[in-house]
């Protein structure tokens, strides 16, 4: 798509967009990669004055984000953050407006805010640090802690059952939706400038490693052994391939996902899914989004699916330019002595 | 039918009416109409719409009354009437309601229609009152409006319901007549309203007509009535809600301040309506938001207010228990911010279509930590305009969120109102930073103000957030000198403001002994109690706090000069405590918290009872 690439005009470089401030996360955290992949992949993507980004965070270890970017930066308070940075993109919509949030901040306390943001297609870009677990409060279980995970308010392991985030952003009507791991920098980096060349609501899922109080979480999907049996790399216009050796694909029989083996001679790539993330329909998004709900299939990454329409600051500035071309600019004696007026001499 | 007798017309100098009905039908409409009607004709008024929260509770109940007082008047006048003069009851159900509280002698229109016998039994009436004789201390005058309303459209293509639909201005028309009014605002109002549809404009203005002519030819009523121009100060008026008042007010305020307009709001009654105008003025490059929830409703306009947009929300007390966590992030990220608490009757739901005043400590202490910001409340529907302005001042010079206490009264009513020459109104400076040198996130001014650098802005990219901030630099700071520093700071840049406001005016009697101290929408009763008191002889004297925090610089003063200091509140004494702690003096509580404004004779009464032994 012609949106997904640049024209350079601004030629930033990481170290532009790291603060002058101490990063304070535990030693070893994936926020710290996440933080490395945007400053490194900013310089590609920014192409206005570096004045004209703003992040957002609300609470939570990933809402210390805003304060390591040398950028405008607001550390909201917990779950409202997609609503700052509404504020502040409808107030400015030169602005380009990132969101820093955790799986708490964003799906539990804020998880209101998260829908309405996707459903009005406000142009931000969402990073959701999803690391399972609450970690500033040190270890209690979140909106995406698995079913029996055991954590100090689930010491006999959850009753409840996860958040898959993407799919609550497909059924809100996100317009991109993302997803990548902390420990994959340069899929990580490929997925943020896709994110942030996208207009509209741009929501990207990180797996985020908390080597603290959930670690291991993302294991098998990052383990050199392991990786390649349990992650699969999605790409427009290419099939659901997916194993170490290539050799597992992915076909759709009916509604139904089927993995296939590649090796004994009955399929080869031909006969496998295509994936198109300019679908119109979310219904083949949301299939790939349940791969990894289902026993032995991968879990997907990549971007799931990028449609476009009007944004919600788009849609403000166009009606204020309509109605001004309609009644005129305004004139604030015009509207005070409107009505039924009288004269008292 | 003859029309030989001509009928008397009789020249009053002030009434009171309440019209009652249905919420189906229409009151609320008729008794605005009046009411603009009564101002264009150059009465002073003030107006009360009563109305229940169920928007169509079934037809015929008590609990589905709906009420508009109107009180107009050839002299100047403040609250809507303690009692009517005149009811319009358009069923069993609104008689049964309201004549309770209309005065011995007072005038009932009926719609003799609506007494039928399962409107009788849905109003708990065992015979029918307007056949028995207890309405015998009243004049009532049995009007069959549903059915001439009937006859007045045949011919219309209409349903039976849209032809019943039409009564109330059928009422209005006969309203019309009795008072002596032209028709003409009410049948341009409804050329406009119903513009698309010919055969309503059609309807409506037949209905009306009729009511009117019916009260020329029919023999029941033997005179009319006229009340002449009120005194008014010279100038272009018109008739306005507090409501209105408050969206007009933050307009200007953006023009003023020559900053967007950006207002974050979720509908919540009696506050609707702020939004609904707002959202009209997208050719002032007004931005309104209707939020998910209240929470985003505020947390979208501190955004804004970081982007450089001047900021506000409206809402009533339950939004605002929702919105005080933000308020505290606006208060520690130091940003201009305007909350319009339109009060109602609380806690939780209470209820929500009706006035009170208990949102006061709410407003300036309800937030965790030390948490202070500036309050101020309008008196009146037109009050709300300056009171706009005011806050919106206030917020964008000392960078902090005020919040505007109205109240659903005051919201709701309206009043004539002198419009003000727009050259005149003052500009609203504001100063975005801009320069490197010297910037510093949490530098204070002269006024311990911190400067304003929005995004956009090159090199002066800082954050700011809900941790505590060194002071000066804003970065991020544990230190527990700096903390109690910052605490202190934030508290004196709110009582700086006491620098800026006017000090208490002192009505009536200045070297009286008794003093009635107010605040917000019972500005009106208290005057005209406080009028009635000294036109009988009594010395009594009057201050209305506008700004209840900080208070005005003389508060402590005026207050010391009084042997008995009297508080009328729709609350249980929140002024009172406040000026109790803060002053350290007795006062005089008078509270009612009915969901009303306060009655004139109540407050008269009181202080009847207070100063009536030894003051006279």
């Amino acid at each position: 798509m012609d949106s997904n690439t640049v024209v350079k005009e601004f030629n930033y470089t990481a170290k532009d967009f790291a603060s002058d401030q101490d990063v304070r996360w535990c030693p070893g955290c994936g926020d710290y990669s996440i933080l490395a992949q945007v400053q490194r992949s900013f310089p590609e993507i920014i192409n206005k004055p570096k004045e004209n980004i703003v992040w957002v965070s609300g609470i939570g270890c990933s809402s210390r984000f805003p304060y390591y970017m040398n950028t405008y930066g607001f550390h909201g308070i917990h779950g409202r953050a997609t609503a700052i940075a509404t504020g502040v993109k409808i107030a400015n919509p030169n602005l380009d407006v990132w969101v820093a949030t955790g799986d708490g901040d964003l799906l539990s306390i804020g998880g209101n805010h998260f829908i309405h943001t996707c459903r009005k297609n406000v142009d931000l870009k969402i990073i959701l640090f999803n690391n399972r677990i609450y970690g500033l409060t040190k270890g209690q279980y979140s909106p995406t802690s698995l079913k029996g995970q055991v954590t100090k308010t689930t010491p006999y392991g959850s009753v409840d059952y996860p958040f898959n985030p993407p799919k609550l952003a497909l059924g809100a009507e996100a317009t991109f939706i993302a997803r990548s791991i902390d420990r994959n920098a340069k899929h990580l980096q490929e997925m943020i400038k896709r994110a942030g060349l996208h207009k509209g609501t741009a929501f990207l899922e990180v797996f985020q490693n908390c080597n603290i109080f959930n670690d291991g979480a993302f294991d098998l999907l990052t383990d050199k052994e392991t990786k390649d049996d349990h992650v699969i790399e999605l790409k427009h216009g290419e099939p659901l391939i997916f194993g170490k050796n290539k050799d597992k694909g992915i076909r759709l029989e009916g509604f139904n996902p089927v993995i296939v083996d590649l090796t004994n001679g009955h399929f080869s790539i031909n006969d496998l899914w295509i994936h198109d993330e300019f679908d119109p329909s979310p219904a083949r998004a949301s299939i790939i989004m349940s791969f990894d709900e289902k026993e032995g299939f991968p879990t997907p990454i990549g971007v799931f699916r990028q449609i476009f329409k009007e944004t919600c600051d788009e849609g403000i500035t166009r009606q204020i330019s309509e109605v001004k071309k309609k009644k005129g600019e305004g004139d604030l004696k015009k509207v005070l002595y409107s009505g039924n007026t009288w004269e008292v001499k | 039918m003859e029309n030989d007798k001509e009928k008397d017309l009789l020249e009053l100098k002030e009434v009171t009416i309440r019209f009652a009905g249905d919420s189906g039908d229409g009151m609320q409409l008729t008794g605005s109409q009046f009411s603009e009607n009564t101002a264009w004709v150059g009465n002073d008024l003030n107006t009360l719409p009563d109305y229940p929260a169920e928007i169509r509770a079934p037809a015929g109940t008590i609990y589905g009354v709906s009420g508009f007082q109107l009180h107009f008047s050839s002299d100047d006048i403040y609250t809507p009437g303690d009692q009517p003069d005149v009811l319009v009851a358009m069923n069993p159900a609104a008689l049964k309601k309201n004549l309770p509280e209309l005065k011995p002698g007072g005038m009932i229109i009926v719609n003799s229609d609506a007494f039928d016998a399962k409107n009788l039994s849905l109003a708990n009436y065992a015979t029918n009152p307007l056949e028995d004789d207890s309405l015998s201390g009243y004049q009532v005058f049995k009007v069959p409006i549903t059915s001439m309303t009937t006859r007045a459209l045949e011919g219309i293509k209409l349903t039976p319901k849209e032809v019943a639909r039409t009564k109330n201005f059928f009422a209005l028309g006969l309203m019309y007549w009795l008072f002596n009014r032209p028709l003409d605002t009410t049948l341009n109002w409804i050329d406009q309203k119903f513009a698309k549809k010919p055969e309503y404009v059609e309807a409506n203005k037949k209905a009306l007509k009729a009511g009117y002519d019916f009260g020329d030819i029919t023999e029941i009523f033997t005179s009319r009535f006229a009340v002449n121009p009120a005194k008014l100060p010279a100038g272009v008026y018109r008739n306005i809600s507090g409501n209105e008042a408050t969206a007009l007010g933050f307009l200007a305020a953006s023009v003023k301040s020559g900053l967007p307009l950006f207002l974050g709001s979720y509908p919540i009654t009696p506050a609707s309506e702020i939004l609904q105008y707002l959202s009209e003025y997208k050719h002032f490059g007004v931005k309104t938001f209707q939020a998910e929830d209240e929470i985003a409703g505020i947390t979208t306009a501190i955004g804004a207010s970081f982007a450089g947009n001047l900021a506000i929300t409206n809402t009533s007390g339950p939004g605002l228990s929702l919105k005080t966590e933000a308020l505290g992030l606006a208060i520690m990220t130091e940003l201009p911010l305007v909350v319009i608490d339109v009060q109602r009757g609380g806690p939780s739901t209470g209820l929500p279509t009706k006035t009170e005043q208990a949102d006061l400590l709410q407003a300036v202490f309800g937030r965790n930590g030390e948490a202070p910001l500036c309050v101020v409340a309008a008196k009146t529907p037109s009050h709300c305009f300056d009171m706009a302005l005011e806050s919106a001042r206030i917020a964008l010079k000392y960078m902090t969120p005020v919040i505007l206490l109205t109240d659903g009264y005051i919201a709701n009513g309206s009043e004539p109102w002198k419009l003000p020459n727009v050259d005149e109104i003052p500009e609203i400076p504001v100063k975005f930073v801009t320069e490197r040198e010297g910037y510093y996130p949490y530098a204070r001014n002269e006024n311990l103000a911190r400067p304003w650098a929005i995004p956009g802005t090159p090199n002066l990219e800082h954050r700011i957030g809900g941790l505590e901030k060194s002071n000066i630099y804003g970065n991020v700071s544990y230190d527990p000198e700096n903390h109690h520093e910052m605490i202190k700071i934030r508290k004196q840049k709110i009582q700086n403001i006491q620098n800026d406001i006017p000090d208490l005016e002192i009505e009536g009697d200045i070297d009286a002994d008794l003093l009635v101290a107010g605040w917000g929408g019972t500005y009106g009763a208290i005057k005209e109690a406080v009028t009635k008191a000294r036109n009988g002889g009594l010395k009594v004297a009057q201050i209305h706090f506008n700004y209840l925090c900080p208070f005005p610089k003389n508060t402590g003063e005026v207050l010391s000069r009084y042997k008995k200091i009297m508080v009328p509140e729709i609350n249980l004494g929140q002024l009172a405590y406040m000026l109790r702690s803060e002053f350290l003096i007795e006062v005089i509580q008078y509270n009612l918290v009915r969901g009303l404004p306060l009655r004139v004779s109540g407050i008269l009464d009181k202080i009847l009872e207070i100063a009536g032994g030894n003051n006279g």
